[in-house]
């Protein structure tokens, strides 16, 4: 899928959300906004095609173990779902590793039975694409704190036998790191020949490379930043605080409540989705176009782009969890592998001992190339092998997501380029 | 590889740290890793070249070297190598104390201006010189800061940058005895290796 037309919106605007598919699912909403009832229940065709690694199931894997959190708190056990694509060698040295983001899954490439849309980032999945799954096993799961089958918020807690709620311990990036290291050991894989992410999976990857400096060989970090800005914690603040002022969020406790805070959630959600695009892009696809052909002088509709902010929100509202996107926030403001160091960067980088591909895109203003160029200049005080490519790309933070020949084609280069040369180090 | 480089490999020795300005798809670079053994980094601003030099195992910074080298501490190569690149570049002078800085010597190689076939271009046609060095028409060309031999040399000299080596060399040959010593009339690329240290 190539879905790069210049100036365009991506219809899939969500930075590791369900959705890869470029149906224009903007367009098929109706004024009220609910959504085509047409559901394709058969088999894609696009499940078919050469380069999808075609029909997935996911799995549920138990640890029956405590977790230690950096919050303080401790999790009895928990569960991780994931998905896996393409072979793992006999020495179990081709594992790449898919960290996600924001509202990202174990569903990352592929189709689920009777999905019409494939996973968040089957544009980058699969048989000769960037992350090529006739030369790796591609291991990608759902991280904890999540809501889609891992625990999560909407799980139950073992020790009071009552939903996890608001209760459930704030996790941290580090946290992630260790719980997929420990899926890693699972999965029998002591060396990841790849950690992957973009957005707050980049920083997973980032801090792979801090944490566990002997267990991955290459890191890649695309549209990602060192830790957030005034800025970005601001743009994360307003979205917690829509979810928290719902009424129906009831401090939390809304599920046991059977309640939801399905309006907050939505507003969070359009104030985040405006962050991953640019003025460009959305003026090209909507400008000021009228929604009735008229101003009509009231506080409902007047503008396209009103309506489809109003439908990715609602859309998202559905499959997500209120709980969950109040910790994903936290986690992103909280990350800063710095921090420890004196908050040198190039300090807490010193220990990497893996090649890096760092990416960013021209037009991303939510992590704006300079931060990357950040990531990238700390590894070069310390002469660490990396290499840093800036997408001209018009479709800002969530430029990750598409298929961009030159992003695309640096991706596949660089995992391909180790595969050859055993992955010496160059700096 | 481009006669120019493999005189400028001669200069490098093995294991040594090369920051490469200009690398283009990391041909230099490719070559030095497996002969020398060099570590280090090559900067280039053209996509596909970058993704080539990527594919092939290098690390490629994407820059404009119009921005400079700050990014790069004092002395922390041993060798900065930028060849065919210093005339096209916005402020020459400024990047060529940038690359003493950043490394302990320089590599640097450019089409010297000064050449017999140029100045006839010139001198008797009345025209822009254009040569396998100068491939350009005058309009398109991305060499904007075009000089010569003793012209690089009077900049060195200004800045106190010593001279260490001196190659000139025409088309695919490497000089003679007569080009040795009349450099600025029949070399047709200069190379060069300077130093800002004592």
């Amino acid at each position: 899928m190539t879905s790069t037309v210049s100036g365009t919106i991506p219809d899939m605007p969500d930075s590791g959300g369900t959705s890869g598919n470029p149906v224009d699912s903007a367009d098929s909403v109706d004024a009220s906004g609910s959504i085509d009832p047409v559901k394709i229940m058969a088999i894609p065709n696009s499940a078919r095609a050469f380069d999808s690694v075609g029909l997935v199931a996911p799995q549920q894997l138990a640890f029956e173990q405590p977790l230690p959190l950096r919050c303080g708190r401790t999790l009895p056990r928990f569960d991780l779902m994931i998905e896996t694509y393409g072979t793992l060698d006999a020495t179990a040295s081709n594992a790449i590793l898919i960290c996600h983001a924001l509202s990202g899954h174990h569903h990352a490439a592929g189709f689920h039975a009777g999905d019409s849309k494939p996973g968040w980032w089957d544009a980058c999945i699969g048989p000769g694409k960037a992350i090529d799954t006739r030369h790796f096993f591609v291991v990608a799961l759902n991280n904890i704190g999540g809501c889609h089958g891992s625990t999560g918020p909407t799980s139950i807690n073992p020790d009071t036998g009552r939903i996890y709620g608001p209760d459930f311990p704030l996790v941290t990036v580090p946290d992630w790191v260790n719980v997929q290291a420990l899926l890693a050991d699972r999965l029998g894989i002591d060396v990841w020949y790849a950690v992957v992410g973009g957005s707050l999976g980049g920083m997973q990857a980032l801090q792979w490379a801090v944490d566990f400096p002997q267990r991955l060989r290459h890191c890649v970090v695309i549209a990602s930043t060192p830790r957030l800005s005034a800025q970005n914690i601001a743009f994360n603040e307003v979205a917690r605080q829509c979810i928290l002022s719902d009424p129906d969020f009831r401090d939390g406790h809304y599920l046991a409540q059977q309640a939801y805070p399905r309006h907050g959630l939505i507003l969070a959600r359009m104030v985040g989705h405006l962050t991953y695009l640019t003025d460009e892009a959305m003026g090209d696809k909507f400008g000021r176009e009228l929604r009735s052909g008229q101003l009509n002088y009231h506080y409902g509709i007047d503008f396209e782009v009103e309506s489809y902010l109003r439908y990715q929100g609602e859309q998202f509202s559905r499959r997500f969890d209120a709980n969950t996107y109040l910790l994903m926030t936290k986690a992103l403001d909280y990350f800063d592998p710095a921090q420890p160091f004196d908050n040198r960067l190039d300090e807490a980088l010193s220990r990497a001992d893996c090649r890096f591909l760092v990416v960013s895109f021209t037009t991303d203003w939510r992590f704006a190339p300079a931060r990357s160029r950040e990531i990238v200049d700390a590894l070069i005080t310390r002469h660490k092998p990396v290499s840093y490519v800036e997408v001209d790309a018009p479709q800002g933070h969530d430029s990750f997501l598409f298929a961009i020949p030159h992003y695309v084609q640096a991706v596949r280069g660089f995992l391909q380029a180790g595969r050859q040369t055993g992955g010496t180090h160059a700096a | 590889m481009r006669l120019d480089l493999k005189l400028a490999e001669r200069w490098v020795r093995p294991r040594s740290s090369v920051l490469d300005l200009g690398c283009g798809d990391g041909e230099f670079l490719a070559h030095m890793q497996q002969k020398r053994q060099v570590t280090g980094y090559g900067i280039e601003i053209d996509p596909d070249r970058i993704n080539v030099a990527i594919s092939r195992g290098l690390s490629i910074i994407q820059q404009d070297l119009n921005l400079g080298l700050s990014r790069f501490a004092d002395q922390s190569f041993d060798y900065c190598v930028m060849t065919q690149a210093l005339q096209a570049v916005a402020a020459p002078d400024q990047l060529l104390l940038d690359m003493v800085r950043v490394a302990r010597e320089a590599v640097i190689t450019f089409p010297n201006f000064a050449h017999w076939k140029t100045r006839g271009y010139l001198g008797l046609l009345g025209r822009m010189p254009m040569s396998e060095a100068l491939p350009h028409q005058w309009y398109n060309t991305p060499n904007i800061h075009l000089c010569t031999f003793r012209d690089f040399e009077a900049l060195c000299a200004q800045h106190d940058i010593r001279i260490l080596s001196r190659l000139a060399v025409n088309d695919n040959h490497q000089g003679s005895f007569l080009m040795k010593h009349l450099p600025n009339l029949l070399g047709e690329v200069a190379i060069y290796r300077v130093s800002r240290l004592p």
